[in-house]
């Protein structure tokens, strides 16, 4: 009983989210990495994140993997007059000096063939490959189906 | 001093030119057309998910709320819907005289995926419908907005579906009344139908 307890009061008392933590490889800072709750495992869930370019030279992310879905890809939500379609992305500039965000109506990750449904609270590693950083794993925090991002008490966001 | 019959004539002809450009800027005036338009009243005749016909008429005296979308879609519908959910927790008391309503453009495959326990994730006061083809097509028409099946072998069954975003509000009188596009803040949303109830 005690341990249920104690872990039920750790689990509320994590403040640090995991979609606040930051990864860093080379000039590239990742953080703000997080999906929303999906039911059952039979839709596509998303994947958002944001990656800060602080060198000299552009980058771009060419991919993303993860052990949560069978099919990830980057998509890009496009308006244009007044559709709204959902190609397929080859790849995401990450401009130097400038913050690329993977955000609601832009840029995402669209993960098919779900391994399990997302529950809110879980989280799963996604990895993501780079033109210059390389491979780059990131912890991803599924939040509740109604988020619109997470809440860090760091910048941004 | 006389006038030659010449003169008199140029200035018969002056005179009447003068009285041609005066007619001319009188007549050539657009009138103006009546502004009777009629107002623009979208209607709909769809199965909620347990299949009962539901239609436009049924929500009269409420302000509807309707988002064309499909359950598939990760990033464009849940975050719509996400915003119509915090939109219906903040009008508190006067949420019952909004009719949130999604209507799916991808009802074969929506019906199939479940289509309330989609729309009661986000928020239970939100109606799921989706019809037939030959039903959601006179919908779209109605309500003038666009969507259509792109196939897309990467995409879950081979297609994704394009469509309009915008959130529509319809007022009690069942009048057209404005459209939301996609990314209004849910508190603009709120202070736009706040000043309406």
């Amino acid at each position: 009983m005690k341990p249920i307890i104690l872990s039920a009061f750790l689990a509320l008392t994590a403040v640090p989210a995991i979609a606040c933590e930051t990864v860093t490889a080379g000039d590239l800072t990742i953080d703000h990495a997080w999906s929303r709750a999906t039911i059952g495992a039979s839709r596509p869930a998303v994947f958002y994140v944001e990656i800060t370019n602080a060198g000299a030279a552009d980058d771009a992310l060419l991919g993303i993997a993860t052990t949560a879905a069978g099919m990830p890809m980057l998509h890009q939500t496009q308006v244009t007059d007044g559709v709204a379609s959902m190609p397929h992305a080859l790849s995401v500039p990450v401009p130097a000096g400038q913050t690329t965000a993977l955000a609601p109506g832009s840029y995402h990750g669209m993960l098919m063939r779900l391994t399990n449904p997302l529950k809110e609270g879980d989280s799963f590693p996604a990895s993501l490959t780079f033109q210059n950083a390389g491979e780059v794993t990131i912890n991803v925090e599924v939040l509740s189906m109604r988020a619109e991002g997470p809440t860090c008490s760091h910048a941004g966001q | 001093m006389q006038l030659t019959r010449l003169q008199k004539i140029l200035w018969a002809a002056a005179g009447l030119a003068l009285l041609c450009y005066g007619a001319l800027l009188l007549f050539e005036k657009p009138v103006p057309a009546p502004q009777v338009e009629a107002p623009f009243r979208p209607t709909f005749t769809l199965p909620d998910a347990d299949g009962r016909l539901r239609s436009s008429a049924e929500f009269a005296g409420k302000h509807v709320l309707v988002f064309f979308g499909f359950t598939n879609c990760p990033d464009v519908c849940p975050t719509t819907l996400a915003e119509v959910a915090q939109v219906m927790d903040d009008l508190g008391d006067r949420a019952d005289q909004v009719q949130p309503l999604f209507i799916s453009i991808d009802p074969e495959r929506d019906r199939k995926l479940g289509l309330d326990e989609f729309t009661a994730a986000f928020h239970p006061s939100i109606l799921g419908l989706a019809g037939d083809a030959a039903q959601t097509s006179a919908t779209a028409d109605s309500f003038r907005i666009h969507f259509a099946r792109e196939d897309d072998a990467a995409a879950p069954d081979g297609y994704s579906m394009s469509h309009s975003p915008s959130l529509y509000l319809i007022g009690p009188e069942g009048d057209w009344l404005r459209q939301f596009t996609y990314g209004t803040p849910a508190s603009e949303i709120l202070a736009d139908l706040q000043s309406r109830l």
